[in-house]
């Protein structure tokens, strides 16, 4: 909402000087988003006289002019204009200068030889009137004395521009600010002058709203005026219009644009001429359609409010009018329409029909319904004056009478809600100025709602009215009390804050990119997820919810290796989607991993990284949080997007059904499509929420401390099985030979070749075998030995190897 | 005697030369070995008769000593002179770089969120959550948005659907909803998350993260809202000392609802929080409507208090002098190590926020 503290000064009478003002609308919830210049454009155009006016050497028709702009030295300008001559007081637009009929940007050039600085502007040119023969004549005897001077005088008078918060429609209008501001304090709320219109007659052209099942207009109020004579509008409406950045039109239009402006009161000029016979207030039918004001031909759907005649629609009611019955620069007889029309018609017209006007966005708030007469009274005056005509008598439809509706409020509750009192009085006075009926009672007071103001319902209301106006300043800061309800974090929580520092301590960069992602790689990792299609997406590769953490990571991690980074470890831990039902999400953690594990390093030989690598960030993390390595079980199944033969998953049990982690490399026909040009590729999943509970504190779960000081020995073996035989399978059958005696299993050599036959490999392990009882004597060690060997034998038809 | 002494001495001084371990070994074996000076001369001892034999055992015993104790003193020496000349030799260059760790970073968002958690847990709140993807109601309608509530215009809200009833939350407000509808008053719980709107520019991006805070207990005034964002901005900023201005505002959730500034200045291009005279908007909040305790089945003539709702990356960005919103979310590996925190790193109220 823009206006001009001049402006606002025809509704309040204050002493308060600008800024004082400008702090207290904020104060009072009236954001100030700006205070300055709004149209500097108009600034850089000034009163000049012309000091000499000589003939241009080089052209018949140019007058090379020198131009007192009331600086210290007169300015060369080269002038085309027949009435350009001595002693002339005309409108200087200097160099940079925009000029406001074409916009054209204004710059020192030679014409025919001669430079010239700026120029003298027509009235055209200013959009001041269509007169474009000369440069502007200006009145001596009024700006004389005003050389060097800005032309646009209230341009110099800055716009304050307020950021009104949907549920204060009377603030769209410069009366509302006052009043608001009046209550604060900060004047006395002018009394509107109420002039004695002439009206003769009555109105001719019948109006009826007609009934029907959500009928968006419940007043319709008209007057016509007659044997108008349209024209430009006077120079302070002019301005009045300019200075908020809109374009005068018409005096009809920039009155009615003018009077909305004032008291949010939006009207609508037709021209009476237009009208086919009378005025119909319907729903519209489906596939009606009209020509808009804003030249687009619509299309109606059944239920829109619309103004019609018996030719058809005229327009969207409180929405937009028609170019039908649209007033012109010759328009003769104004039919002038002030009405009621409901919000959520409004709203829900405007949003299927996509049309978004001034008008509309008041409507949509709440206007006064009680302020039709206000209106027409206004712009019929101002119309009567400016442009001539009869008035005739008003007339008013209404299907709603718009009672004020009233309220009891308790006086208590704005201690309540506030925390600090103010007396009865105060609140008395404050709510008055804002325009309530009060009646004070014991406790309570009965008040009687303005109708300005849709946005009070119910007591709480009251009690922002008064704090606002008091000042959120007297509000107290109390100490903040420290009782606890619940613990800060549940365990999930914890898992969540511990997994993502644990995987951050393992090199890993975390990252947080979008929830969404392009549908062409999330189908690449989406697996039998269901696609989460965005209706209305921020760009057409943001299309889709991801079902994947990797999408994104890879999507970066290419923009890394783009960068020029070649060893990239990026993790992120989010949420995933399943489908589109609230809540039916994971939280995971994605890493990724490229490039190779001590490229360029002096000490230490270079490899690309691998499967292990992830699984070793994947296993220690989930030991980190608690979870027991000695129960995890790997499977080699894994997400399509992995490589079949170089991923696994993790799980907490071998008796688990859902697995916990994936880990693995890429699959390498995702890293061809997705273009990544590196070594290697691998990364791992850990999904949270299959992470279960740990039902007992870590702490609890620690079983006795015991150990053994008996001697351990060491034996090594090696054992030749099927190549797909699996490592973890072997270390199970010989731990579960007897576990009091296998301390621990390392796998220290895999071998597949010379002297192993096909399709067979090597395992050599190294077992430590210590008693907790005694000594273990050669013969026990060799009972251990053979069992060992033995057993796995049976067991996996492995062959000892001699 | 006299042979015995000119051994010893001759031999003290055998000692006392430059040796190697060869060469010492050489003496020994010429002292001690099987035909060795002293062993013979300990053979010598029989022969001599009863009263000289004593004498003679004591001082070629004697002498035996001190020369075992020259040689242990010697070998000590050499050993010691050859380790050394070993390690001579083994000398490395210890500039060369050490092996490699890879050094892993937390996201600023994350710390952030981690700090506030901290803060607010010391007064009481806990942590809640709720899902990214929201049904119309919970995101709007409960919280007395209705559908022709022009209020809804403010949020470009992301659909999922064509009848508009599933989206992205525009905020992180209905996780008050879930939480009050899932338990009893009194609440006091804070909502970090991911938000969405369909905005993309300089200052806005279409995901970003806020913070809600609920607390509803018997007698909640807008009193203790403001002392609890005054800790909690002070707090955060790590400052003593801090300029908050309560403006009127409006949220259909709230009322009366506030936009709090806070103060600030510029100091070498960097914006100093606490003191000067600009203000900086930071965040909304209010007395939790009626209405909405009524749509959770909280009896608001009974129960009150106030709510609030922050910009998470927004307080990142004012604390650690980031300049782009959008950067927060372009995974620029440079601006991660940059920006990022040591994962080691965790703020905790004892240990201060940030080091």
């Amino acid at each position: 909402m823009k206006f001009t503290l001049g402006w606002l000064k025809e509704h309040l009478d204050t002493k308060i000087q600008d800024t004082g003002l400008i702090e207290k609308l904020t104060d009072i919830g009236l954001e100030v988003e700006s205070f300055e210049n709004l149209n500097s454009d108009l600034d850089n155009f000034i009163v000049a006289k012309i000091i000499n006016a000589e003939q241009h050497p080089n052209a018949d028709r140019l007058r090379v002019c020198d131009v007192d702009i009331g600086q210290e030295n007169n300015v060369k300008v080269v002038c085309g204009a027949p009435n350009a001559k001595k002693d002339l007081l005309t409108v200087y637009a200097g160099p940079g200068s925009i000029i406001p009929k074409n916009n054209m940007k204004l710059a020192i050039s030679k014409i025919r030889g001669v430079t010239s600085y700026g120029m003298l502007c027509s009235e055209s040119e200013l959009n001041l009137s269509d007169e474009s023969e000369g440069i502007t004549e200006l009145k001596t005897t009024k700006y004389s004395d005003k050389i060097g001077e800005n032309f646009f005088k209230n341009k110099s008078e800055k716009v304050v521009d307020l950021s009104i918060t949907p549920n204060r429609p009377d603030c769209l209008g410069v009366r509302g600010i006052a009043r608001d501001l009046a209550a604060a304090g900060a004047g006395k709320l002018k009394n509107i002058s109420n002039k004695n219109i002439k009206k003769n007659g009555s109105q001719k052209i019948k109006v009826s709203i007609k009934k029907e099942e959500n009928q968006g207009c419940t007043v319709f109020g008209s007057c016509l005026i007659t044997g108008v004579t349209n024209k430009e509008s006077p120079k302070w409406l002019k301005e009045k219009i300019i200075s908020l950045g809109q374009k005068p039109i018409s005096a009809i239009v920039d009155i009615t644009n003018y009077v909305m402006l004032d008291l949010n009161r939006p009207l609508h000029a037709y021209d009476a001429d237009k009208i086919d016979r009378e005025i119909i207030v319907r729903n519209s039918k489906k596939g009606e359609t009209f020509k808009a004001l804003d030249n687009k031909e619509y299309k109606l759907g059944d239920d829109m409010c619309v103004i019609s005649d018996k030719s058809g629609v005229l327009g969207l009611g409180g929405v937009i009018g028609g170019t039908r019955s649209g007033t012109e620069i010759n328009t003769k007889n104004i039919l002038l329409e002030s009405a009621y029309f409901i919000p959520r018609s409004i709203r829900k017209t405007s949003k299927l029909l996509n049309i978004d006007t001034d008008a509309k966005f008041r409507f949509e708030r709440g206007i006064d319904p009680r302020s039709i007469e206000l209106g027409l009274s206004k712009a019929a005056e101002l119309i009567s004056e400016i442009c001539g005509g009869k008035i005739s008598n008003f007339d008013i439809q209404k299907t709603d009478k718009y009672e004020k509706k009233k309220i009891k409020f308790k006086v208590s509750l704005f201690e309540k809600i506030t925390g600090f009192k103010i007396n009865d009085n105060e609140i008395v006075k404050i709510l008055t100025e804002l325009g309530f009926e009060v009646s004070k009672k014991k406790l309570e007071l009965d008040l009687k709602i303005p109708t300005w103001r849709p946005d009070i319902i119910q007591p709480i209301d009251i009690v922002e009215e008064i704090v606002r106006i008091k000042g959120y300043n007297n509000i107290e800061t109390l100490e903040p009390e420290k009782t606890k309800i619940n613990d800060t974090l549940n365990k999930q929580q914890k898992l969540f804050h511990f997994l993502q520092r644990s995987v951050a301590s393992k090199g890993y960069f975390e990252t947080v990119t979008w929830s969404f992602t392009d549908s062409k790689i999330n189908n690449l990792f989406k697996e039998n997820l269901e696609e989460i299609k965005i209706v209305n997406p921020i760009s057409s590769d943001l299309d889709v919810l991801r079902n994947s953490i990797f999408t994104n990571l890879t999507f970066y991690l290419k923009k890394n290796l783009d960068r020029g980074f070649k060893d990239i470890s990026l993790f992120e831990i989010g949420p995933i989607f399943k489908n589109s039902k609230p809540g039916e999400q994971l939280t995971v953690i994605g890493a990724i991993k490229s490039g190779k594990v001590s490229r360029l390093n002096w000490n230490e030989k270079e490899r690309p990284v691998d499967v292990f690598d992830v699984k070793k960030d994947a296993i220690q993390t989930l030991v980190e949080a608690g979870y027991d390595k000695k129960r995890f079980f790997i499977r080699d199944n894994s997400p399509s997007y992995y490589h079949p033969g170089k991923a696994g998953s993790v799980y907490l049990d071998k008796d688990d059904i859902e697995p916990v982690a994936y880990f693995g490399d890429i699959h390498p026909n995702i890293v061809k499509k997705l273009d990544i040009k590196t070594e290697g590729l691998v990364g791992f999943e850990i999904y949270l929420d299959h992470l279960k509970e740990n039902k007992i504190k870590l702490k609890d779960q620690k079983p006795n401390f015991e150990y053994s000081d008996y001697q351990k020995s060491e034996r090594d073996f090696a054992f030749i099985v099927d190549k797909n035989f699996k490592a973890q399978d072997i270390i199970e059958i010989i731990s579960s030979i007897d576990p009091n005696l296998i301390r621990s299993i390392k796998i220290f050599d895999i071998y597949e070749g010379d002297n192993i036959p096909d399709g067979k490999k090597s395992i050599a392990l190294n077992v430590t075998i210590q008693s907790s009882e005694k000594t273990l004597e050669e013969s026990d060690l060799e009972k251990i030995n053979k069992l060992i060997i033995s057993t796995v034998e049976t067991k996996s038809g492995a062959k000892i190897r001699s | 005697m006299s042979d015995i002494k000119k051994i010893k001495d001759e031999y003290l001084n055998k000692l006392d030369s430059n040796l190697n371990i060869e060469s010492l070994n050489k003496i020994k074996t010429e002292l001690f070995g099987k035909n060795g000076q002293i062993s013979n001369s300990f053979k010598t001892l029989v022969s001599l008769p009863n009263d000289e034999r004593k004498k003679f055992a004591s001082d070629l015993n004697s002498i035996k000593d001190e020369l075992q104790k020259k040689i242990n003193s010697k070998l000590k020496e050499i050993e010691i002179k050859e380790i050394n000349s070993k390690l001579e030799n083994e000398k490395v260059d210890v500039t060369l770089p050490e092996r490699e760790i890879n050094q892993g970073k937390i996201h600023p968002v994350s710390q952030v969120i981690d700090e506030i958690s901290s803060i607010f847990s010391e007064i009481g709140f806990s942590v809640e959550e709720g899902p990214d993807i929201e049904n119309e109601n919970y995101n709007f309608t409960a919280l007395n948005t209705p559908d022709n509530h022009p209020a809804r215009d403010m949020h470009d809200t992301f659909y999922l659907d064509n009848k508009k009833e599933l989206l992205l939350r525009t905020h992180t407000s209905p996780v008050q909803i879930r939480t009050m509808l899932n338990g009893k008053p009194p609440f006091k719980i804070i909502a970090p998350g991911r938000t969405y709107r369909s905005d993309s520019d300089q200052t806005h991006s279409p995901m970003f993260h806020q913070v809600e805070g609920l607390h509803i207990d018997k007698d909640i005034n807008m009193g203790h809202l403001k002392g609890c964002l005054n800790y909690f901005i002070k707090s955060f900023f790590e400052v003593k000392k801090i300029k908050m201005r309560f403006r009127p505002s409006h949220f259909p959730f709230t009322e009366p609802s506030a936009e709090v500034d806070i103060g600030y200045e510029m100091k070498d291009g960097k914006i100093v929080i606490g003191e000067g005279d600009k203000w900086l908007e930071i965040l909304g909040c209010g007395m939790v409507h009626p209405n909405v305790l009524k749509n959770v089945k909280v009896n608001p003539d009974k129960y009150q208090g106030y709510a609030f709702g922050i910009g998470i990356d927004r307080l990142g960005m004012l604390k650690y002098g980031i300049n782009d919103l959008r950067a927060f979310f372009e995974t620029d590996y440079r601006w991660l190590n940059h920006f990022g925190f040591d994962p080691l790193d965790v703020p905790s109220n004892y240990r201060g926020l940030s080091r």
